[in-house]
């Protein structure tokens, strides 16, 4: 369970978010500047919203009325940005590394087999493909043991036919592994491929939420 | 022969005055790049105020820092360190020349660090001590090293503060640079060109050791820009 129930100024925008996600992924889904990246830098603590709560599962990241926002670095979230980031200083596998946190379940074999990068983890940043870059970056979300993966856009800036080969890497995440996924997009096929519910975003608000399988045609008009 | 004691003294202390810049210099380049807080004009001003005053009366304001009639001075006196006139007050002269410099180049460095980096390596688990020793600081690296050369070129020909706090006594705290002057105000002219050379080799060696340094540290930073980012429209 994911509780997101907060609202966060910042000039003149407003978010507001009043949602219980109980889904394997959840998508955000809305024009460019509706606030969806904005959701996720908020659940990452790298935006303090001005009010409310957050939760993923039992542990309580923000709470302003008790006080609490617990560090970036203590939240346990995996989050893999739209421009990815590789740290350009180190080579694949030291970036895939940089979060492992000890005693946990995930190897890194398991991790590099599942998104087929074994291959990879010698190169250097700088050498490796768009669609080897999301991979990479997936893996390292995946290496920290998150409790929630935020994606933001992971599809957005790749060509349709990488889009096809990187779709089923996710999958096999969504399936295996079971950490929730909340997913930031504006493609209607990603939200029909991919997720299970879908929130959509305009200006700050939440004006539609549901079951994407049964919901999506009347949630999201056709443009 | 004293010209030797004189470069090896010189280039010792500056080395030194260069370590000592290190810490205080690193945390002061993060706080004004990284973090607002109230002070940060204030701190700013002051960490600047060595470049835009007279180096004498920098030196003057150390000299009476350390003076057994202040406060610090006593404190200095009863921990049984003497540094009015000693090796150590050379040290102290050049380092506060120098911190500045390495500052304000390390400062613009670490601006230039995109904080994207910074932000995913936190939301791994990276604790800011670790993002900025893992992150901020190897890819700020060449602009550290520039800083640091910098402020070791700058403590090399410190004279101002040091003859106010260190005097020019031969053997115990003559420079290069006050040497320059000591020898010219007595007459001997040919040592004191003899030792301007001297300086200025040290000083080429240490901009050309650092440009190799900097050429061979990959920025990659940038060859990634070059090679066009968001990195996912490639592939």
């Amino acid at each position: 369970m994911i509780l997101l129930d907060f609202t966060l100024h910042q000039g003149a925008f407003t978010l507001d978010v009043h949602e219980r996600l109980e889904s394997r992924v959840t998508a955000l889904f809305g024009h460019s500047g509706a606030g969806k990246t904005t959701v996720l830098d908020s659940i990452a603590g790298l935006r303090t919203p001005s009010s409310g709560t957050i939760a993923v599962g039992e542990r309580v990241l923000f709470a302003s009325d008790r006080r609490v926002n617990v560090p970036v670095y203590e939240r346990h979230v995996g989050y893999v940005t739209q421009d990815v980031a590789l740290f350009p200083h180190m080579n694949t596998r030291h970036n895939v590394l940089y979060g492992r946190r000890r005693g946990e379940r995930l190897a890194l074999e398991s991790v590099a087999a599942m998104l087929e990068i074994d291959a990879l983890l010698d190169r250097r940043v700088s050498q490796l493909s768009g669609g080897e870059r999301q991979r990479v970056a997936l893996a390292r979300a995946l290496m920290s043991a998150p409790e929630v993966l935020l994606l933001d856009e992971p599809l957005a800036a790749v060509d349709l036919e990488l889009r096809r080969r990187i779709l089923p890497y996710l999958e096999r995440v969504r399936d295996e592994l079971g950490v929730p996924i909340i997913y930031v997009t504006h493609d209607r096929a990603e939200v029909h491929a991919f997720a299970d519910h879908v929130i959509r975003l305009d200006r700050g608000r939440v004006v539609a939420s549901g079951l994407a399988s049964e919901t999506l045609e009347s949630l999201i008009p056709n443009p | 022969m004293e010209l030797w004691r004189i470069t090896y003294f010189t280039v010792l202390t500056a080395a030194g005055a260069t370590v000592l810049m290190l810490p205080p210099g690193l945390l002061l380049a993060w706080l004004l790049a990284r973090r607002e807080f109230r002070i940060r004009v204030v701190l700013d001003t002051i960490v600047s105020l060595p470049l835009v005053m007279p180096p004498v009366a920098t030196g003057l304001i150390l000299l009476l820092l350390c003076s057994p009639r202040s406060a610090i001075g006593r404190l200095l006196e009863a921990a049984g360190l003497e540094i009015v006139f000693t090796w150590k007050a050379v040290v102290l002269a050049m380092t506060v020349m120098g911190l500045p410099l390495f500052v304000r180049t390390a400062r613009a460095g670490i601006e230039q660090v995109d904080r994207r980096y910074e932000a995913v390596a936190a939301t791994l688990g990276a604790t800011p001590l670790r993002v900025f020793f893992t992150i901020t600081l190897p890819l700020a690296f060449p602009a550290v090293l520039a800083g640091a050369v910098l402020g070791f070129a700058r403590a090399l020909g410190e004279f101002g503060a040091t003859i106010m706090i260190a005097g020019s006594i031969p053997g115990v705290t003559r420079t290069l640079a006050v040497a320059i002057y000591s020898y010219t105000e007595t007459g001997r002219d040919r040592e004191a060109a003899l030792i301007v050379g001297v300086s200025a080799s040290i000083a080429f060696a240490a901009l050309w050791l650092s440009n190799r340094l900097a050429a061979r540290v990959a920025t990659p930073t940038r060859k990634e820009r070059a090679s066009g980012t968001p990195a996912g429209l490639h592939g």
